[in-house]
């Protein structure tokens, strides 16, 4: 089990309730639970790292449990109630330095100290899409929903958010546009946070700036956008819909860069290695997929077996062979051996030696005799 | 080791005579066929084609059209008959070999040759069990809900759709056909919900022809949609049997193989009621033949031990699936597990998917 789970690349969650560690290189996908007791409310929302080694996955089930995944052991180390099952579902997992932050669809968002029972609730009000954590500081959180407009909160100071968007201007009957944020990401080394909507809209809005309006507004498809992330190189995004289709959109002024093939139905979680040109979709057509961004084609292909919720990727090398550790200690035991080892490889020489001169003896007839002399001299 | 040796040499020996017959079965017919040839042209009398080469000829380069075309019905001609002869050969050589004749070779289908789904499932699978036994369906896999199936078309239908109607409806029972009158589905699904309808069946018609099925699981999903195609009503079928009775009939699924496949499978067999009346001797078949699905209702009789008749009794169509939804009907916002995109997914002749 151990081993297995070291290997893994891509943790991946499911809507039957199973945590799935895929290893890429070794192209094998891992179940890690117990089959006899899954029930279909232990089913996974969110996925997060618990800790910047990337040891432990925080996994955000909907009957409320948070439970934490050790990937270097391969069994889940701890659980917390986090929520009833009457609640919501949760729709944002993050861990800042000493607490773990949680929201649930209804809007509540709740900060865990560790070591106490007490919580600071913060309500971000009503059905929440998606909270997010900004990478770069910690203790700030964006929320968004159905008619809920982004807004980002410091954790340290929950009474009011630091920002609150506006919706835009009404349409040219005059009636209000629907809002309806399905995802959303900070943009790095800026304030900016990036918005998909449900009514098709890439959304980039700015805090920094006096205007709560969206700084840049672009369209894509005519399905609703469910997911989004961001790639390691800055100036694009990409997004994907409930058709499976997902594009790369141009931030500078909100054009397709390109689209993604292969997918074939709903996307519900993309995720962009935090290094490399890659990025991972999983969704209801039980496949994870991980495309090139760089070229966009498909690099890998796993088919998982139940539908999938939510990806995550590690920030290692996907296809890189991770288990250098055992085999560092596989060459430390065999210079302690000794005398032994050696024998053996003069044999295994010898012996290549002689196959590779009857190899020649086939071909050329005189030579053979003399270097056989030779070889039996030795 | 000597015996085997021996024995090897003896069955040497069994294969050079037996060669050695079929060569002089060759030699024979070669010898006729060189006495035709040599009737014909007298220029090649040592039979070693290998060796001469003969002055290339094609019947295109002749300019005189009528003169062309003559020697090419010859050619044509001359081409079937060898092409009998070697059959002729191939055959008895069959008969003379009995039952040591190798195999015939199975033709090449885009069947068989289709490419191997991953998704494929294993019926030993625990998660997929799981998956299924958990699924919308489950209710009425546990048997805990009766199907009850409403049936109506798309807005104002007209002429062979409304008759489809009514035949689908005397197929499955417990269906209740209702005028559309106009409203739009996202109002039907809660009114059907409420009245305990566990299907919403809708038929899209255009220019009088249904080519559209939509069918709709209640309460939770999931929704299918079809593509439909020759559609056969009960008075244009030949040697139709008597009209349907209100027996429940018997379903017979084929080929649904893959995970999307079962799922399909699923809606079908949830349309009707669980035990079906063996009485009535009615079958409903869905057999999958290259993702096209074909609907047939037949009647069986067992004639004696070994034969057994059956019946058609119509309506008969085919469907393919055009996209499977999660949740009830909701074509704007609903989720889709699997949408067929002809420019991604049609690459390939031998890619199947149920």
């Amino acid at each position: 089990m151990t081993g297995k789970s070291q290997v893994c690349s891509v943790w991946v969650g499911s809507e039957t309730g199973i945590l799935k560690g895929v290893s890429l290189a070794k192209k094998q996908a891992f179940n890690f639970c117990e089959l006899n007791s899954l029930s279909r409310d232990q089913e996974v929302c969110v996925l997060c790292w618990g800790d910047a080694q990337e040891t432990e996955v925080l996994v955000g089930c909907a009957n409320g449990a948070v439970k934490t995944f050790s990937t270097e052991k391969g069994i889940f180390t701890g659980s917390r109630q986090c929520g009833d099952s009457t609640q919501a579902k949760f729709t944002g997992l993050a861990v800042t330095d000493s607490s773990l932050v949680t929201c649930v669809e209804s809007g509540l968002m709740k900060i865990w100290k560790e070591g106490s029972t007490d919580t600071v609730e913060i309500n971000a009000g009503g059905s929440v899409c998606r909270m997010r954590q900004n990478p770069s500081q910690l203790h700030h959180v964006a929320t968004g929903g159905k008619q809920n407009p982004v807004k980002v909160w410091d954790l340290e100071r929950p009474d009011t958010p630091i920002f609150a968007a506006k919706n835009v201007r009404n349409d040219w009957l005059d009636l209000r546009v629907p809002e309806w944020v399905r995802d959303l990401a900070f943009l790095p080394d800026s304030e900016k946070i990036v918005t998909c909507t449900g009514h098709h809209q890439v959304r980039v809005y700015d805090p920094a700036s006096p205007q709560r309006r969206p700084v840049i507004e672009a369209q894509f498809g005519e399905y609703p956008l469910t997911a989004l992330s961001l790639p390691s190189t800055p100036g694009s995004v990409v997004v994907g819909n409930t058709q499976g289709q997902v594009a790369v959109l141009d931030l500078r002024k909100g054009l397709v860069r390109g689209c993604l093939k292969g997918l074939a139905g709903a996307v519900r979680g993309l995720q962009c290695h935090p290094s490399l040109p890659l990025v991972a979709s999983c969704g209801l057509d039980r496949f994870l997929r991980v495309h090139s961004l760089e070229d966009r084609t498909l690099q890998h292909k796993v088919y998982l077996k139940s539908r999938l919720n939510c990806v995550l990727l590690s920030s290692r090398d996907l296809e890189a062979c991770p288990p250098e550790a055992d085999a560092e200690q596989e060459v430390k035991e065999e210079d302690g051996a000794g005398d032994e080892v050696w024998d053996t490889m003069e044999t295994v020489m010898e012996k290549n030696k002689k196959r590779r001169i009857d190899e020649k003896a086939d071909s050329v007839g005189k030579k053979t005799s003399t270097k056989r002399r030779k070889a039996v001299k030795k | 080791m000597d015996s085997e040796v021996q024995s090897e040499l003896q069955d040497t020996n069994k294969k050079q005579k037996k060669k050695m017959k079929n060569e002089k079965i060759r030699k024979k017919l070669n010898q006729e066929a060189v006495e035709k040839s040599v009737v014909k042209e007298s220029e090649n009398p040592n039979t070693q084609p290998e060796t001469s080469f003969p002055p290339t000829f094609s019947v295109s380069e002749i300019k005189n059209k009528q003169r062309r075309h003559f020697m090419f019905t010859k050619y044509k001609q001359e081409k079937r008959k060898e092409k009998l002869t070697l059959k002729k050969k191939r055959k008895k050589e069959r008969e003379t070999l009995g039952d040591a004749a190798p195999p015939k070779p199975v033709p090449k289908t885009i069947e068989n040759q289709r490419i191997y789904d991953e998704t494929t499932v294993d019926p030993e699978d625990e998660e997929v069990a799981f998956d299924e036994g958990t699924d919308e369906f489950s209710a009425y896999f546990n048997k805990l809900t009766n199907p009850k199936v409403l049936i109506t078309t798309s807005d104002r239908p007209r002429g062979r759709t409304v008759r489809f109607c009514e035949q689908l409806a005397t197929v499955i029972p417990n269906a209740h056909v209702y005028y559309r009158r106009g409203l739009a589905l996202k109002m039907v699904i809660p009114q059907c919900i409420a009245r305990d309808f566990t299907f919403l069946m809708v038929i899209n018609e255009d220019r009088k022809v249904p080519n559209g099925l939509v069918l709709c699981h209640l309460p939770d999903g999931p929704t299918a949609h079809f593509k439909v195609s020759s559609v056969r009503l009960r008075k244009e079928m030949k040697r139709r049997g008597k009209d349907p009775t209100e027996h429940s009939p018997e379903v017979i699924l084929n080929n649904f193989t893959t995970r999307l496949g079962h799922s399909i499978g699923r809606v079908f067999a949830a349309l009707f009621p669980h035990d079906p009346q063996f009485v009535g001797r009615q079958v409903a078949t869905f057999h999958n033949q290259r993702d096209f699905i074909f609907f047939r209702f037949h009647r069986y009789i067992f004639k004696n031990e070994k034969r057994v008749g059956i019946q058609e009794l119509g309506p008969r169509f085919t469907l393919k699936l055009r996209s499977l939804q999660k949740g009830t009907f909701d074509s704007k916002f609903g989720e889709y597990e699997w949408v067929h995109k002809r420019h991604e997914m049609d690459s390939r002749r031998r890619k199947f998917h149920l």
